[in-house]
Order: C-alpha cells, then sequence, then structure tokens
C-alpha cells in the first residue's frame, strides 16, 4: 500500500534526527580529517569543491572521488554507509534527470544505439525530432559527467559534515567572514530544528493513533494548515521566552564567540595539497 | 527547486553569491535596526519553524505529495527582509547538514527561495490587499494566490539559471559541462510542475496557515505584525 503524507513527513522526520545522531557519532571518532582544524578543512573543501566544479574531463572527476574514498577510508567513516549515502541518492535524481540527455533529441551527436527508427522527422507544435531515437557518444558522455560532478560534490559535502562537530563547522565559517550573528542564529536555528522536529513527530503519531481510514485531501489540507498554524504560534511564544532567558543572562544582542582553534603545521600541509591541487586543475585546462 | 552542486558553473554560483550580497546585507541592516536584542532568537526560532515546513509532505490532487517552501507564508508573516536571512538560514542547515542543495549552489537556491520568491509573494498579497472587503478568507485567498505566484516565480527563475549552463559552458567538442537543458527544456519542466503539483502545495500552506491563525489565534497575527520588517 502507498504510503500516505503522515507516513511519509514520519519517514522523513525520522531520518532527519537519525542522520544528525550518526553525524556527531563520526565526527568524534578519531580520524584524519576529525584531527585536522576545522578551518584548515572548511577551506580544503572548499577548494576541492572548486576543483570539481572546474573539472572538464571525467578522468579528473574520478580521481576526487576517489581521494574522497581514501579521505573517508582514513577517517574511520564505514565504507559501506558511505559510498551508499552518495551512490543511493545519485540514481534517484541526478541519474532521472539525466536520463533525457543521453539521447539524440536532446544531445546530438554520433549514435552508438538506434533504438527506434521512425518514417520521417517528427514535428510537435514548435518542436522538431529526428527521424530515428538513439543513445549519441556525447550523450553518454554529458549524463556521466553530470551524475560524476554531482556524486564527488556530494561525498566531499558529506566527508566535511561527518567530520565536522556542527557548532566547530559554524564557527569556522568565520574564516570565510560570515557576521558572528549569522552564525549564531545558524546555530541556534539547528538547535530548534530538533525540538520542532520531535514535536512534529508527536503531531504526525498522534494523528496517526487515531485515524482508522483514508480522510479527504480537504481534511488533510485543513489538519496540515491547522498544526504549522500552531507551530507558528509556539515559535512566536518560544522566541519571547527564549528572548527573555537571554536577556535574564546577560545577552545585550551582540554575539562573543570564544577562540579555541589551534592551526597545526598538518593543517597547513593540507590546505597547500589542496591548493596545488587546485591550480594544477586550473593550469592544466589552460595548457589543453 | 534544490539545485545540488555539479549543475551550475563554478562562474555562475558567484554570480549568485553576489546577487545575494545586497539582500543579505540590507535584510541584516533592518533586522538590526528593527528587533535589536529579539533578532536571534526570533529569527532561529522561524528559521527552524521554515524548515519543519519545507519536511512536511503535502498531498495534492493525483494521490502524490510534495514539499512546500513557507517562503512567501514566512514573508507575510514577519515581512519579506525577515524571510530573506530566515530562509536563507534554513536553506544553510539544508545544504550543510543535511545535504539538500549543494555549498557552491547556496548562492543560487538562496537567491531564487530566499529573495525572489518572499519579495514576488509579498507584493503580490499587498497587491491583492488593496481591494476590500478584507475578510479572513479572502485574505487566506489571496495569501494562497501569493504562495502560487511566489513558487512560481522562484521555479522561473531557477529555470533560467540551470537553462543558460550549455549556451555559455561547454567543453572544446561541444558537450554541456553542468546542466545539459537549454531554456526550451529547463522552463517548461519547471513551470509545469510548479503550476500543476508544486504551486498547489505552497498556496495550501500559505493560504491555509493564514486562514487558521486569523480564525483561532488572530492576536499572533497582530502581535507578529509588530515585529514585521517590512
Amino acid at each position: 500500500m502507498a504510503m500516505d503524507f503522515v507516513g511519509k513527513t514520519l519517514l522523513d522526520t525520522t531520518r532527519a534526527i537519525e542522520q544528525s545522531v550518526f553525524q556527531l557519532d563520526l565526527s568524534s571518532e578519531d580520524g584524519f580529517l576529525q584531527g585536522l582544524d576545522p578551518r584548515a578543512k572548511v577551506i580544503c573543501f572548499l577548494l576541492l569543491l572548486l576543483l570539481t566544479a572546474f573539472s572538464k574531463g571525467l578522468w579528473m572527476m574520478f580521481s576526487t572521488y576517489l581521494l574522497t574514498v581514501a579521505l573517508a577510508m582514513a577517517s574511520r567513516i564505514p565504507l559501506g554507509f558511505f559510498i551508499k549515502r552518495v551512490w543511493l541518492f545519485i540514481p534517484l535524481f541526478t541519474g532521472l534527470i539525466a536520463l533525457p540527455a543521453l539521447f539524440n533529441i536532446v544531445t546530438p551527436g554520433d549514435s552508438i544505439w538506434t533504438l527506434v527508427v521512425f518514417n520521417s522527422p517528427i514535428s510537435f507544435g514548435p518542436f522538431e525530432f529526428p527521424a530515428y531515437l538513439a543513445i549519441t557518444q556525447q550523450g553518454l558522455t554529458t549524463a556521466a559527467m553530470l551524475i560524476l560532478r554531482v556524486a564527488v560534490s556530494v561525498s566531499l559535502a558529506i566527508l566535511l559534515v561527518l567530520t565536522t562537530r556542527w557548532m566547530d563547522l559554524l564557527r569556522a565559517l568565520s574564516i570565510l567572514k560570515v557576521p558572528q550573528v549569522v552564525i549564531l542564529v545558524t546555530a541556534m536555528t539547528y538547535r530548534y530544528i530538533h525540538l520542532f522536529l520531535r514535536n512534529l513527530e508527536n503531531m504526525l503519531l498522534a494523528r496517526k493513533s487515531r485515524q482508522f481510514a483514508p480522510s479527504a485531501m480537504k481534511d488533510q489540507h485543513g489538519w496540515i494548515s491547522s498544526r504549522l498554524g500552531a507551530l507558528v504560534a509556539k515559535s512566536y511564544h518560544l522566541s519571547t521566552e527564549v528572548h527573555l532567558a537571554m536577556v535574564s543572562r546577560g545577552w545585550s544582542g551582540t554575539p562573543k564567540g570564544l577562540e579555541q582553534f589551534h592551526f597545526k603545521a598538518k593543517d597547513a600541509v593540507s590546505v597547500a595539497v589542496a591548493f596545488i591541487l587546485f591550480s594544477s586543475e586550473i593550469l592544466f585546462d589552460k595548457i589543453y | 527547486m534544490h539545485i545540488p552542486d555539479g549543475y551550475l558553473s563554478p562562474q555562475t554560483c558567484v554570480i549568485m553569491y553576489t546577487a545575494c550580497i545586497p539582500f543579505w546585507v540590507m535584510s541584516g541592516r533592518r533586522l538590526r535596526r528593527k528587533l535589536n536584542s529579539r533578532l536571534v532568537p526570533l529569527l532561529s526560532i522561524f528559521s527552524a519553524f521554515s524548515f519543519v515546513v519545507m519536511m512536511f509532505n503535502i498531498p495534492v490532487p493525483g494521490g502524490t505529495t510534495t514539499h512546500a517552501i513557507g517562503s512567501v507564508l514566512m514573508a507575510i508573516l514577519l515581512g519579506p527582509w525577515a524571510a530573506v536571512t530566515g530562509i536563507s538560514v534554513a536553506l544553510l542547515i539544508q545544504a550543510l547538514f543535511f545535504g539538500d542543495g549543494g555549498i557552491l549552489s547556496f548562492g543560487a537556491n538562496a537567491f531564487n527561495m530566499a529573495v525572489v520568491m518572499p519579495f514576488a509573494g509579498y507584493y503580490v498579497y499587498r497587491f491583492l490587499n488593496l481591494t476590500r472587503p478584507k475578510t479572513p478568507v479572502r485574505q487566506a485567498l489571496n495569501a494562497a494566490v501569493a504562495g502560487y505566484v511566489g513558487i512560481n516565480a522562484a521555479a522561473f527563475v531557477t529555470a533560467i539559471e540551470l537553462g543558460v549552463q550549455p549556451l555559455f559552458f561547454k567543453a572544446l567538442d561541444g558537450t554541456p559541462l553542468y546542466c545539459p537543458y537549454g531554456l526550451a527544456q529547463t522552463i517548461p519542466a519547471m513551470l509545469f510542475a510548479h503550476l500543476t503539483v508544486g504551486g498547489i502545495a505552497e498556496a495550501v500552506v500559505t493560504g491555509g496557515v493564514l486562514l487558521f491563525l486569523r480564525r483561532s489565534m488572530p492576536e499572533i497575527i497582530v502581535d507578529l505584525k509588530i515585529e514585521a520588517v517590512a
């Protein structure tokens, strides 16, 4: 039986909570990436993300993917989990999106596999289609490039997040000149997301446990609107209480951060290696 | 609607970050002037709320479900400038911690969903509210239309960002390096999905929540109006 909106939302909510708990476990492991200064790690990953974005060839992207796998192994991230998390997501979204690009109607080029031959070219309103449907060499390269680029980018983002405690990651953003107040708002938001996810979970379970027959869509929309409306009211009251609690503890509106990071030799080496890799990609592209 | 990394060229990502900066700066200035010490808790909690809105699966005709974004709802309740920062923070957390939307493409996602969408929706709502009578049902309908227009405006801008990729960014042999689909494909695809499915979900959330609040907790709307940063 297809899952209804309550079941689907419950599943998403549980996944989000599970994900952040698992993230916390891995970021406390004693691995290579966990040992780097979060600021160095943010710079390294940005350089590697840019390298991936600028890559014009499949081999370069594949090499970067192998690097992410090696980094995951060195950081004690279960390899099966790491690979699955990327490759379960990619075929579902990017794979489906990349699929039409394989064919000559989207990417014209040298046919490698003709699937259907029509009597004549087909015109559909303003659109003109060729007399045959085929997978092209160029289409295959285009789809592979898109899938691999997304996979490497997602792998890099996952590695960064899995190996860094979220508060450290947010504080490291100050190196990118993100204002302190934004970092503070983001950190508080992250904390309250968990509270709201629990609230949402309870609302959904309460509905599921009282429902014994499918309801009309109008009722479902009414229920969702009323729950979100109740959450708006809760958000407003909660923000007033949190504000008063903050003021009573000396909050004046200006955040003050505690600097606890230590930039070590291995951090400098990591940044240098990432920079050399990025520069060689840019240089390589210019030469060829 | 959340564009992952890999679909946009790094040059486009830089342009989109640059396009967001004036809105982030202006939003920060207005919020600080208006809210001062209340800024951090109010925005944090409402950003968490918008994250939850994005988590909800909304049933739509045809037996499927989809997600709403909630930018227009936040713009109507707290003002469009508060929505710029609030939705940007929710999107940042989605990109960093939950892998929804890329890190390099965060600027583009923020521009589409935290700038274009709340402003488009908010001004449509204001325009529709110029006419009377302002009954709760009428206002909720106006909000629903605003939500519908807002998400479609965002979808249109997203389609343009994706559709220009094969025009400007190709390998030497002509192979598209990023999103392979041109404007003739991205605009109909994005608009079809949002005019039919995504727009309905956004209209339900924006209009439905406003109707519920007007009928059941009108004092909250009044309180939020005092805090709103329009």
